[in-house]
């Protein structure tokens, strides 16, 4: 059985003027239905193999991206749809967008289009799809020797994470790891080690109870 | 007499999966030709299962997996009890307690859209437990013993005596079997406002864990359902294939046509349902005695 | 071997333990300061007690005849000593009433103390037969006040400490409230082991007082507010039970229990006092609408609440009830106070649902399962009595180790909200871990309180009350939801969150061990504890012999489950599942900051996460279930006591 039969996608929107969203919603209803491929929307990063990834991306989305696409498991393969995400579109120029989702994260598929088309972006996550195949043959390898990364720089048909240079970026744009090393340091330094009545740090904002 | 105990636990261990993946592959394609499109195909469960056993489980802390792979241990075992022939109260209350593994497995994680799907699984659970216990009773009162190898050697179908208790059973099984109106905590369809509530922070090998002991799960309550129709005639088990065959289609046909409603409203509308249907039959059962 | 020297002895042994206590009370009383001294005189005095206590029951228990065990024809002396102390205890309630300026709690005392008291001075009290008498329930009872009272003492000892140490405004009389915890303990060794109405009446006026005087520690103004409700409420039911002794005494010519209990068939007025009994036991066990003086008692320090306020006063009113719970089979009297039982117990969880002071969530969930044994023991068949007193052992060992704990926790973090409890553990592991087990052990299979409440479910369907079944079917899906969801609290993980340090002095450790593993050993144990405990029960209130109530093949299964529970957890360990698994953040829409604990929000400012447990209160709250409750409930007990009291005049 290959994997390839039951891809799930997460969809986010990185500042898209959403065109390119609701062409990708239109694939999920019944007149392109993707379901026949195995194709599921969830939500969820954790549940996800695509990352479908629309607009052009910005500052305040290009942290998020990161996070969501650090946090789906492997194997995995990301999608840009749209030509703003592919590199920018017609909002190169803008001082907020950064210029496509290969600056955030390393896409293995470009699906270029204003709005990107039904019919196009079905063969592109086809394609994609294969890709994960291939990633997944690798990752199945590379297991036998304890688990490790693959590398995926050399799997991705255009651009790649090695072109992505940080400090040429906008600040802000983190790593899971980056992320967690700084709220370690963080509460190193906060830390009280002598015994303390715990009122929990996070009670200063009530959550939403539903 | 242990040995076929035995055969039968072990057939249900080893076949329930399959039917309960094909099951669930159905309820897709029934839920794809209800809206005009193709749909999936009907074995795509079990290509998901293979997808998900084959990615890297990422875990938010380290007991996330015991609680899951309690909950996928004690739902085989609920089932297994079941058909093994055991007492009815007992299989509900080892339901029970595996479905609070899984809450446990759901709160560990302190995400936000865990938690709140925790809670709300056990306002679920608050809600059809009690239909869940009514239903191992009113097969008391009809047939005059709460274990399972008594019961389907009923001379008389279940259904004859307790049609309340079978509705009420029907009504929450849209809850147990996850459907719409009443999905609060998780559920099939795409995009939630709780994301995937529940299963939230689970992936790979053990979201895989949690979708088998669903199948499982979906099984058992098609067993209990079977129950109502089974009597000693062999032909009963017929009725019991053709009546286990419409009530999921009634799900998915009521899954297609409700939205998800307000906590509140499920808790009322459960409550009412169960204590008209079940409470007036419970009711009459008593005055017939 | 046995014979005339054993009964002797236990006779000395039970004299002991009723005396014994009072005596430690003195002693208690006589040393004012925390002392290694004082701690050790209670766990020195405690471990004798329990020892004798253990002593009795177990020879009891082995014993062939369990009709040998009855002593004391005659008592002159005991008499004179009963009377004495019934007036002493009017005029210390009165006294105190009057100094806190409530005056109702003396008409109570008067009501029920001045008649009795006339009965017995002017000779019209039957002399009846022997006072003392020590059968299988009594026996049963005893290990309860003796090993899970003992343990609370002990662990009150060390407790005392702590909670004046926090505590600053509160004055520091923990001498006088240790002694009135040896005092109560004494009171319940006298109120198992008596026979006599007047006896049991008397230790029950004492455990009244008693928990009146332990309420009001504080003697802050709520304190004294609490105390007084608790003391009205139980003098009321004393009332009750004084107008039932003297029933007894002068119309039917009753004076001893197991009398009362064996003459079924003889009198159709027998079921007056019967009920005058249950609705005294109603007031004892906090039922609806007697419930608020428990909740009340919660300001209480906790060793009074682990004590008295759920593992053994309130058992005394059960104890009442399932024994004469023969006698209310068939009658109004059975109905009703099955039918206040089952509203109690589905009410009382659902308010529990809505509260989040730890101490308040137990309060709720005791008076729950108390309404769950009081119904049981108003059924009147073999089954509702097995699953009552299965219930009231699982109950009390439970019960009362989730009160030290949650006691034990307040002294360390200062707070026994539930929210405060939020990811304990990895702030408080072992507590925690102590705290799982405590709440499995109340609501989830295989554990001892679902075992009882399978019976339970059994005894209700056959005695074919409907409102009963409904009753219990729906309050075991919303104690589910209550305990589940601490539970979940406690499981939660928080990363990066540090150990507290764990202040839980070794003493209160020699308490709380014992009661986990009774816990546990209690599950696998439960076959064996049917047959010869609870069986022999059933035998001698029923007068034949009963077959057993949960077949074989299920106890088989039930021990299946228990194994599994305890050998999932070891058998991951050993596999290794779940090792090869990466960390990573729990999903917060992409914006965790983190942490798990904060997110970045529109602005790009960091904010606090706070997940709130889900109470539900503006549909199941206090203010709005209570009043109502309190209604209802207060209906049914009227027409209960004016139909049946006054039917028979």
């Amino acid at each position: 059985m290959k994997i390839s039969k039951s891809p799930w996608v997460l969809h986010y929107d990185g500042s898209s003027c959403n065109g390119c969203d609701i062409e990708v919603l239109a694939t999920m209803t019944p007149l392109y239905d993707v379901e026949r491929f195995g194709i599921i929307n969830t939500g969820n990063p954790k549940h996800a193999d695509v990352l479908l990834l629309t607009g052009g991306i910005n500052a305040q989305t290009a942290p998020v991206v990161r996070q969501l696409y650090n946090m789906m498991p492997d194997p995995k393969v990301v999608v840009a749809c749209g030509i703003c995400a592919c590199d920018g579109g017609i909002f190169k120029e803008c001082y907020n967008i950064l210029g496509g989702a290969d600056k955030v994260v390393p896409v293995d598929v470009y699906v270029p289009g204003c709005a990107v088309r039904p019919e196009a972006l079905i063969q592109g996550v086809v394609k994609a799809v294969g890709i994960l195949e291939e990633k997944r043959k690798k990752l199945k390898e590379s297991m036998k020797a304890g688990y490790c990364t693959v590398d995926y720089s050399k799997m991705a048909v255009h651009m790649t994470a090695d072109d992505y240079d940080p400090s040429t970026q906008y600040d802000a744009i983190l790593t899971e790891e980056a992320l967690r090393e700084q709220a370690e340091e963080k509460m190193k330094s906060t830390a009280k080690p002598a015994p303390k009545p715990a009122a929990p740090a996070d009670n200063s904002g009530k959550g939403d109870n539903a | 007499m242990t040995v076929s105990i035995i055969i039968k636990a072990l057939l249900y261990v080893l076949l329930a999966p399959f039917v309960g993946g094909l099951l669930s592959g159905i309820d897709r394609v029934f839920s794809a030709r209800m809206q005009g499109r193709q749909g999936p195909p009907v074995f795509q469960p079990f290509y998901d299962v293979y997808k998900l056993l084959n990615k890297q489980t990422t875990v938010v802390n380290g007991i996330q997996v015991l609680f899951v792979t309690a909950y996928l241990i004690f739902t085989v075992f609920t089932g297994a009890l079941f058909f093994a022939g055991g007492d009815m109260l007992l299989v509900f209350f080892a339901l029970s307690m595996s479905e609070v593994m899984m809450v446990l497995a759901a709160f560990s994680t302190n995400g936000p859209y865990s938690i709140m799907g925790a809670q709300r699984e056990l306002l679920q659970m608050m809600c059809y437990e009690p239909m869940t216990l009514l239903v191992a009773i009113g097969f008391y009162y009809a047939n005059g013993s709460f274990m399972v190898n008594d019961l389907i050697h009923a001379s008389v179908p279940a259904i004859v005596q307790i049609p309340g208790f079978f509705i009420g059973f029907v009504f929450i099984l849209i809850i147990k079997l996850r459907k719409s109106p009443f999905d609060l905590s998780t559920s099939h369809h795409m995009h939630q406002e709780m994301v995937k509530g529940l299963t939230t922070d689970l992936s790979g090998g053990n979201l895989a864990r949690v979708e088998i002991a669903e199948w499982y799960d979906t099984v058992l309550m098609m067993g209990i359902v079977g129950m109502f129709f089974i009597t000693n005639n062999p032909i009963s088990i017929l009725w019991a294939v053709i009546a286990c065959s419409v009530v999921f289609f009634l799900e998915t046909l009521i899954d297609n046509l409700f939205p998800r409603v307000k906590y509140i409203t499920m808790l009322k509308v459960t409550w009412a349902v169960i204590l008209v249907f079940a409470g007036t039959n419970l009711l009459i059962l008593n005055v017939l005695k | 071997m046995k014979g005339a020297n054993t009964l002797a002895n236990i006779l000395n042994v039970v004299n002991f333990l009723i005396l014994f206590p009072f005596i430690m009370a003195i002693i208690i009383g006589l040393l004012k300061k925390a002392s290694p001294l004082r701690s050790a005189v209670i766990i020195i005095g405690g471990f004798t007690i329990m020892a004798a206590a253990i002593y009795v029951a177990v020879n009891v228990l082995l014993s062939g005849n369990k009709a040998d065990f009855v002593y004391l024809e005659n008592t002159e002396l005991h008499n004179h000593i009963v009377v004495a102390l019934e007036v002493f205890l009017m005029v210390l309630v009165c006294f105190l009433s009057i100094k806190y300026k409530k005056f109702y709690a003396i008409i109570f005392s008067l009501v029920g103390t001045i008649p009795v008291l006339w009965m017995d001075l002017t000779g019209r009290a039957v002399e009846g037969l022997n006072h003392i008498r020590i059968d299988t329930f009594a026996a049963v009872m005893y290990l309860i006040v003796g090993v899970v009272g003992i343990l609370i003492c002990i662990y009150a000892s060390g407790y005392m400490k702590d909670y004046h140490h926090h505590h600053t405004d509160v004055q520091d009389r923990s001498n006088y409230f240790l002694a009135l915890m040896f005092v109560f303990l004494g009171a319940m060794f006298g109120l198992i082991s008596s026979d006599n109405l007047g006896f049991i009446y008397f230790f029950w006026e004492i455990t009244s007082v008693c928990s009146f005087l332990m309420i009001g520690y504080t003697r802050t103004q709520e304190a004294v507010d609490n105390s007084f409700r608790a003391l009205w409420m139980n003098l009321l039911g004393g009332c009750g039970f004084a107008a039932g002794l003297i029933y007894c005494n002068l119309f039917l010519g009753i004076a001893n229990l197991s009398q009362l209990t064996g003459s079924a068939a003889t009198s159709k007025f027998v079921i007056v006092p019967v009920t005058l009994f249950a609705f005294a036991a109603l007031t004892k066990s906090a039922q609806f609408p007697f419930s608020r003086w428990l909740l009340g008692a919660m300001v209480a320090p906790t060793p009074s609440s682990a004590l008295l306020h759920s593992a053994t006063m309130v058992k005394i009113g059960v104890y009442m009830l399932i024994r004469v719970s023969p006698l209310m089979y068939n009658t109004l009297t059975g109905i009703m106070i099955t039918v206040i039982g089952g509203f109690t117990f589905f009410a009382a969880s659902l308010l529990a649902i809505t509260v989040s002071d730890g101490k308040k969530v137990l309060a709720y969930s005791t008076i729950s399962n108390l309404g769950l044994i009081t119904a049981c023991a108003g059924t009147g068949t073999t089954e509702g009595v097995w699953a009552a007193v299965m219930l009231v052992l699982f109950h009390a060992v439970s019960k009362s180790l989730l009160f030290q704990t949650v006691g034990d926790i307040e002294n360390c973090m200062h707070s026994r909200d539930i929210e405060d409890m939020h990811g304990l553990i990895i702030k408080l592991p072992r507590l925690a871990f102590i705290m799982m087990i405590g709440i499995c052990g109340m609501f989830m299979a295989p554990f001892g309180m679902l075992v009882s409440k399978w019976a339970a479910l059994k005894a209700f369907v056959d005695s074919g009350s409907v409102w009963l079944v409904i009753f219990l079917v729906f309050g075991s899906g919303s104690t589910l939801f209550y305990w589940a969801k601490w539970l979940g609290k406690i499981c939660t993980v928080i990363h990066q969150s540090f150990e507290l340090e764990d202040i839980t002095p070794r003493s209160e450790m020699v308490s709380i061990f014992p009661l986990t593993s009774m816990i546990v050993i209690m599950c696998f144990a439960f076959p064996w504890m049917s047959t010869h405990m609870i069986q022999p029960i059933l035998d001698e209130a029923f007068h034949t012999n009963i077959p057993d109530v949960i077949g074989g093949s299920d106890v088989i299964i039930m021990m299946i489950m228990v194994a599994m529970i305890f050998m999932i957890p070891i058998g991951s360990r050993i596999l290794a599942i779940g090792k090869n698994s990466k960390m990573t953040m729990s999903y917060v829409a992409g914006v965790n900051a983190g942490d798990d604990r904060h997110y970045i929000d529109s602005f790009g400012k960091e904010r606090a996460l706070y997940m709130s447990n889900w109470y539900m209160d503006e549909i199941f709250g206090e203010k709005k279930l209570l009043l109502p409750c309190i209604i209802v409930s207060a209906v049914l007990v009227a027409v209960m006591l004016i139909i049946v009291v006054g039917g028979a005049f």
